[in-house]
């Protein structure tokens, strides 16, 4: 029996050892539907970095509803790079312990989101309930899927990509609510993150409807159960969404992984990034690589949250906070 | 004990003889349903694209990782378990004491509460936010979103496991054998060894293959604390998880036999060290 204990801790300790690795390693906490872009592009970048500077590098991922891991950051997951789906959940990074300065959004181009994406409508083949725009989401008989503002990035774009275009159709926030409300009171279950809510739909025949990322819709039509089981429907306006990326500092700073970091985030912004951030269905902002790209991304009116909401500060404070739109209107189990 | 009742006056051999065969088919039709199907159903869909698609999912750098992850973490949390277990099963069988009562019901905490919540306790805890997070970042002890985290979560967890299993049979056999061995004046240490150990071997090993399994099974309270690195803090639950997130369903499957062959294999080291209990029981004569 003694014996036996020996051989267990000893065999534990072998594993520990197993586990440990001498490499550099960057980690990159990201969103859920980031995995396939992230998959490829660590693969380039690493290629590049072994080129540029001799090292071999590790990059691992982590992904989960984009709140949740800008939690998980905040609670001590040591992240180098964190590539969240929107801008308030790395300023949460900045107001709970100070990981990232104030401006961080200032430091790379384009709002620090080397990508964009919008909200569309996936649909089931052949769109039986005729779902067109907007309006049709709130007919009683349509079960919509989104995932839980409180904890996905995603979620949140979809909730005020509604607002807005009811804000600008019906005039007004007071109609706008009533709008969202009713479009909440379609919704049977809402999943934590932005894949989450796509399996449901997807895999397990929940709603006729899922409120997706465009590059989530896109995914789902190439890779999802099922191929030609679905069709995109883009409304006809939607919200210009810009999922951003940082480094943070009191990370690299510690763990001396700035510059490979930085480099890591530029590179996004490269031809070759762009393209695998296009390939992996997300908007490029380089021209010559959209252009090259403009079959896959069909023209449609989009707003952005600074027009409309002020900025994410406050869209965060009227909405999402305890307390705020969401609570108010969003009662669960409620048909 | 249902061991000692009078067999014979048994009421339910004494029901007529539909009531005894529908009340069988009924069970017998939801275990079909709902055990029997559903492990089917893994099998199947592990193996739907065949033995080198199952085998390519299993060998995965990723899949390796967290089978390595997993058994490190079962490792460890059972053997600290086995001790917890057996020193508290010791300590409420053989003493009386004031908060007896309480200490018992609180062995019982892990079972009640959500694991979720139990995961959340150690972030609060020795997150970076929590209680001790700024002292543990000062000396770079890393607990949370790592393996020390994934460990104390799944040892809160399967606390219950082998003191659970060994109260009731320790409180049944009395201690008479050890008040002897001392009286004849073996040390406390090799009266545990040659006199308690051997006694409740058995009821101890059911203890371990129960905690084990739940080990190796958990997937709660390691989700809130493992911060999701794959190749890194992802145990065999987690990477199920990403693999069916990323439409991987045959891999996420493939991975998923392995953890229930894990369980069967359980299952029938349950029974057969169960088997021996009750032969044991059975030959000892009645104290």
């Amino acid at each position: 029996m003694r014996r036996t204990i020996a051989a267990v801790f000893a065999s534990a300790l072998f594993a520990l050892g197993g586990l440990a690795h001498a490499d550099t390693t960057l980690l990159n906490v990201s969103y859920d539907p980031t995995r396939e872009l992230y998959r490829e592009f660590n693969a380039a970048f690493a290629a590049e970095w072994k080129q540029q500077s001799g090292e071999d590098l590790k990059i691992n991922q982590s992904h989960g509803g984009s709140g949740k891991q800008s939690r998980s950051v905040i609670d001590g997951l040591e992240a180098d790079v964190v590539t969240l789906a929107l801008a308030y959940d790395i300023d949460a990074l900045h107001e709970h312990g100070d990981l990232v300065p104030a401006d961080w959004q200032k430091r790379l181009p384009d709002n620090s989101a080397p990508y964009t994406s919008t909200v569309v409508f996936l649909v089931r083949k052949g769109n039986p309930k005729g779902i067109k725009d907007w309006d049709d989401l709130v007919k009683p008989d349509v079960g919509v899927i989104t995932p839980n503002p409180k904890t996905s990035g995603g979620a949140r774009w979809n909730y005020l990509a509604a607002w807005g275009y009811a804000k600008k159709k019906y005039g007004g926030d007071a109609a706008a609510q009533e709008f969202v409300g009713k479009l909440l009171k379609n919704v049977p279950v809402l999943d934590t993150g932005a894949r989450g809510a796509t399996t449901t739909f997807v895999e397990r025949g929940q709603g006729d409807v899922l409120l997706a990322w465009e590059n989530e819709a896109l995914l789902a039509l190439a890779e999802g159960g099922g191929k030609g089981q679905f069709e995109i429907v883009v409304p006809s306006i939607s919200i210009l969404a810009e999922p951003p990326v940082t480094v943070v500092d009191k990370v690299v700073d510690k763990r001396g992984t700035r510059k490979v970091a930085e480099a890591y985030l530029k590179y996004l912004y490269s031809p070759q990034g762009q393209e695998i951030a296009a390939k992996n269905h997300y908007r490029p902002r380089d021209a010559a690589v959209a252009a090259k790209y403009a079959s896959t991304f069909p023209k449609v009116p989009l707003f952005t949250i600074d027009e409309v909401f002020g900025g994410w500060q406050n869209a965060q404070k009227t909405h999402f906070a305890d307390g705020g739109t969401f609570d108010k209107i969003y009662v669960p189990g409620a048909k | 004990m249902s061991a000692h009742l009078p067999r014979k006056s048994s009421v339910a051999l004494r029901d007529p003889r539909w009531l005894r065969w529908s009340l069988l088919a009924i069970a017998l039709a939801f275990v079909a349903l709902f055990l029997v199907l559903p492990l089917l159903a893994v099998f199947g869909y592990a193996f739907e694209k065949g033995l080198d698609v199952w085998r390519a999912a299993v060998v995965d750098e990723e899949a390796r990782a967290a089978i390595r992850l997993t058994l490190l973490v079962a490792a460890i949390a059972v053997p600290l378990n086995t001790v917890f277990g057996v020193a508290a099963a010791w300590l409420v069988t053989r003493y009386s004491f004031r908060g007896k009562g309480l200490l018992v019901s609180l062995i019982d905490l892990p079972f009640a509460v959500s694991p979720v919540i139990a995961g959340l306790i150690y972030v609060l805890l020795f997150g970076k936010q929590g209680w001790l997070g700024p002292w543990l970042a000062d000396h770079d002890v890393k607990i949370i979103f790592a393996v020390p985290g994934i460990v104390l979560a799944t040892t809160f967890v399967t606390f219950p496991f082998v003191a659970r299993e060994l109260i009731p049979l320790m409180q049944a056999q009395g201690g008479d054998e050890e008040r002897a061995a001392i009286t004849l004046g073996a040390s406390g240490w090799s009266m545990f060894w040659r006199v308690t150990l051997p006694k409740i071997g058995w009821g101890l090993l059911y203890g371990v293959i129960l905690c084990n399994a739940r080990a190796i099974g958990e997937f709660g309270a390691v989700s809130v604390v493992s911060g999701h690195i794959r190749g890194l803090t992802n145990t065999m639950p987690l990477h199920i998880e990403v693999l069916y997130n990323e439409y991987q369903r045959t891999a996420a499957f493939a991975v998923a036999s392995l953890l229930a062959l894990f369980a069967l294999l359980t299952l029938v080291l349950k029974q057969i060290v169960g088997w021996r209990m009750r032969r044991i029981a059975a030959t000892e004569p009645d104290a």
